[in-house]
């Protein structure tokens, strides 16, 4: 519960000047005095160049005139007004929070990783103990970083979002059968929310699942399907596309079972024409496709749709691997 | 006192007339055969434990034997204690190992040797439930020497993968206010045919459910409630291909709760309906012996279906959960029926539609410790409002007199819970406990009203979804995809091989003492309904209103 003596703490943290030795201009300089010497490991990037941008970036700002010019290259986070770089953080140190010295401690601590994380000034607003051991914090503080919205890459859709009626039209024309999805979780993954979402006619987010499109032919395997158990039925049921969802990531389970399920389909289509392989899961980086050897990957909040017209896309030429994708 | 509801008494029986309909002859087929597990189990309450040298189980190899021998259809017993008391085998380990190693001939005997194995089977399988009766006699002096927790009851999960790391974890959440812990198992176990052996470190988003991790931690939340003055509870999973065998453990090393839902094995974990439903009847049997309240899943139909849509099959769910548990002799007290928050916060009317379910709920069954589980499926990662929607599931939890609430966490689905994210959830649960815990009482819905008129509109859904169910069978209803959305034929899933159909000669004396009823106890683990804890105007059993 909130008690009295996490108020007193906040309005202690607010004002300025009673936080005693430790304040939030001692932690930003033992921030700043710190990246090369305590963070070999480079984790903390040199914070020099940054600041150059910061300033050249300011003065390209108030040249372009603010608002109602162009938009600018260069932003940074905003609180109540444009380029005052607040952010709100919360994080729990292993610190106890007991007596009038420990609570200091415990948020001279907090001001500290605060200005290392590049936030000042930096505002412990809320610290609480939790049990004898840690105390929880919320800080507001200002953030010095600019992102350089030139250096932002995104994966961009690279298929137009179809309706069921123009995937399943494209299926027709394209293809002159029904298009034949075969998928599972696979490996100690038991979660088949995702895979179920995406396959059942149930759908999800307000749209139908792939059973409900009329010319594709779902076969859900369900949950901890083995890679052989999958690859034989992808065959057995000439499957266009294999599906397969991931969602236990623990020790990165979820790349190394993708990688096994790709190696597997080459290996059992040596002439090529392997269907399409295609993964999916809240931790996937849509842009390791490649890297783990299948030919798509969708994270957090794919919806049916988009992959049913990724499906359909693929059909244009109707090529894959170089070989005509099926006879 | 009537009904908030205005719930037809006549409607209330005809569907609890229908569940019973639909699950007669799912009860016969469980009378009438075996499973692997169930037999395994039988071994285990004979006091069969540990591994070989590839960790599996004894009771595996010994059970795998006699199948290749003599078959199961006659059960275990007959043929293993014939082995035992014709001599050369010091105990069960022994001939187990033996068996193993390919060297015992089993046969099923007649006549005076018949006789003997069976009262032989039947001395060593009573010493494991004078074990588990003691176990229930230990809990409820455990509960006078500390206390029980007012309800609702607050309940926390843990799931390291490893047991020395949730026995800390378990413990601080304890002191933070947790009144029931569950270990979640890891990811997989239900799929696995054989229970794992001895204290284990490693598991994948949750720790393997063991005799020894039950026994691990037991002792200390043992310790922690005496430390708390409250007894603390320990819930583990009796669900996917080995449910009888982890129910018996549970029931050897005093666990309090086992997660058991006729169904969720069938749809979430494509377990065989026929094995599920067989292995159901036996576990159940045995949590009612061992005073152990069972969770059932309901709550996981809402997270493939429509929370809205799919009300009524949480409803029809709870029902047949409640006959198939009655059935197998677990009392109101031990019916934890599930069902969950989960309707889309987008909806109109979202809020009163989930005081409509859950006062339904709470009506239907008045006596049994209701689980209320937290929204998940639409929690976004917007943790702000995903707090704020946790609030709202306390606040609904609280005015429906829920009796057991899983607390949210606003980090739902981003990762496994921070230390702060539980003590922020648990400042929630507090702050609306506080606020509003006593709002039950004044909370009248118009008996025409929107909230009324929802509920009597999810029971008429009910009922005409359990005529269907009768008229086509409860396993194609399951196979059309009736539940949960997912079709599962009976013939389909994980482990029919090891579902066998009892010979008229069947012997199975862990049975033979379960059919013949309870010990004399009243149940001692249910929250009690009565007392200063039920400011909230208990709800008469409609049934019984007019």
């Amino acid at each position: 519960m909130s008690t009295d003596d996490t108020e007193p703490t906040a309005s202690r943290a607010a004002q300025p000047g009673t936080g005693g030795p430790v304040t939030a201009g001692d932690g930003t300089a033992a921030g700043a005095a710190q990246p090369r010497s305590h963070g070999p490991r480079g984790a903390v990037r040199p914070s020099r160049p940054r600041d150059a941008t910061a300033s050249t970036a300011a003065r390209a700002r108030s040249a372009a005139g603010g608002i109602g010019g162009p938009p600018p290259r260069t932003i940074r986070p905003y609180g109540d007004t444009t380029g005052d770089g607040r952010v709100q953080v919360s994080f729990t140190l292993p610190v106890p929070f007991g007596s009038e010295t420990e609570r200091a401690r415990a948020e001279g601590a907090a001001l500290q990783l605060a200005a290392k994380m590049g936030l000042d000034p930096a505002m412990v607003v809320h610290a609480k103990g939790i049990g004898s051991d840690f105390t929880f914090f919320i800080v507001y503080g200002r953030v010095s970083h600019l992102v350089d919205m030139s250096a932002v890459t995104v994966t961009e859709r690279e298929f137009p979002l179809l309706t069921a009626q123009e995937v399943n039209l494209r299926i027709r024309s394209e293809l002159g059968r029904k298009f034949v999805v075969v998928g599972a979780c696979i490996g100690t993954d038991a979660h088949t929310v995702g895979i179920d979402a995406i396959l059942n006619v149930k759908g999800h987010a307000g749209e139908k699942g792939l059973e409900y499109y009329r010319e594709i032919r779902v076969v859900n395997m369900g949950a901890q399907v083995g890679v052989p158990d999958l690859v034989a039925r992808a065959r057995a049921e000439r499957a266009d596309a294999v599906l397969v969802s991931q969602v236990v990531t623990q020790r990165d389970a979820h790349l190394s079972n993708a990688r096994e399920m790709a190696a597997a389909f080459r290996d059992a289509y040596p002439g090529g024409g392997k269907p399409l392989l295609v993964v999916g899961g809240p931790r996937f980086d849509p842009a390791a496709a490649g890297a783990l050897g299948v030919d798509a990957i969708f994270g957090r909040g794919t919806t049916p749709r988009e992959v049913a017209s990724y499906l359909a896309a693929t059909l244009d030429g109707a090529t894959r691997d170089g070989e005509p994708a099926h006879v | 006192m009537t009904s908030k509801l205005g719930l037809d008494p006549a409607t209330v029986r005809t569907v609890r007339e229908l569940a019973r309909k639909a699950g007669e002859p799912i009860t016969e087929m469980a009378r009438t055969h075996t499973t692997v597990s169930v037999e395994r189990a039988v071994l285990r309450l004979a006091g069969l434990n540990g591994a070989d040298a590839d960790g599996m189980p004894w009771v595996n190899r010994l059970t795998e034997a006699v199948q290749n021998s003599v078959g199961l259809e006659h059960g275990v017993a007959l043929p293993v204690w014939h082995a035992l008391t014709s001599g050369g085998h010091a105990s069960l380990r022994g001939l187990a190992e033996a068996a193993a190693a390919g060297t015992v001939t089993f046969r099923l005997p007649g006549g005076d040797d018949a006789r003997t194995a069976r009262s032989a089977a039947a001395r060593s399988v009573a010493r494991g439930f004078a074990t588990i009766d003691g176990q229930r006699a230990q809990r409820s002096r455990m509960i006078a020497a500390t206390a029980d927790p007012p309800k609702p009851w607050i309940y926390l999960i843990v799931a390291t993968g490893d047991i020395y790391e949730d026995i800390p974890q378990a413990q601080a959440a304890a002191r933070e206010g947790a009144d029931i812990i569950a270990v979640i198992r890891s990811t997989g176990q239900s799929l696995l045919d054989y229970v794992p052996e001895g204290a284990t470190r490693e598991g994948y988003a949750g720790t393997y459910a063991t005799r020894e991790n039950f026994r691990l931690m037991r002792a200390a939340l043992d310790e922690t409630s005496r430390e708390l003055g409250r007894y603390v509870r320990l819930t583990n999973y009796a669900s996917g291909l080995c449910m009888p065998e982890i129910a018996a453990l549970a029931g050897l090393e005093r666990l309090d709760m086992m997660l058991n839902d006729c169904m969720y094995g069938i749809i979430f974990r494509d377990i065989n309906p026929r094995r599920t439903f067989i292995d159901q009847r036996f576990s159940r049997q045995v949590h009612a012996r061992a005073g152990i309240v069972i969770n059932t899943g309901e709550d996981n139909y809402l997270t493939t279906a429509d929370a809205v849509d799919a009300a009524h099959t949480v409803v029809v769910s709870q029902l047949l959960n409640e006959y198939f548990g009655k059935e197998a002799g677990l009392a109101d007290a031990q019916l934890g029926l599930g069902h969950a928050f989960e309707i889309n916060p987008a909806v109109p009317d979202s809020f009163l539609l989930e005081l409509a379910h859950a006062q339904l709920v709470r009506e239907l069954f008045p006596d049994a410790p209701l689980k209320y589980m937290p929204p998940t499926k639409h929690m976004t990662g917007n943790v702000f409002a995903g707090y704020l929607l946790d609030a709202f599931f306390n606040l609904c939890g609280l005015m429906t007199d829920q009796s057991i609430l899983l607390i949210g966490m606003m980090t739902e689905g981003i990762h496994t819970p921070f230390l702060s994210d539980r003590d922020l959830a648990l400042e929630n649960v507090r702050y609306v406990r506080a606020a509003a815990g006593r709002l039950g009482e004044s909370f009248r819905p118009e008996p025409d009203g929107f909230v009324a008129t929802r509920a009597r509109e999810v029971l008429g859904e009910a009922s005409g979804l359990l005529r269907r169910i009768c008229d086509e069978g409860l396993l194609n209803a399951i196979a059309d995809g009736t539940f949960g959305v997912t079709r599962r034929p009976p013939d389909g899933g994980r482990g029919p091989e090891g579902v066998v159909k009892k010979a008229p000669e069947y012997f199975n004396p862990a049975t033979e003492i379960l059919d013949a009823g309870p010990p004399p106890a009243k149940n001692d683990n249910g929250p009690e309904r009565t007392g200063e804890d039920s400011q909230a105007v208990r709800t008469p059993q409609p049934a019984e209103a007019s």
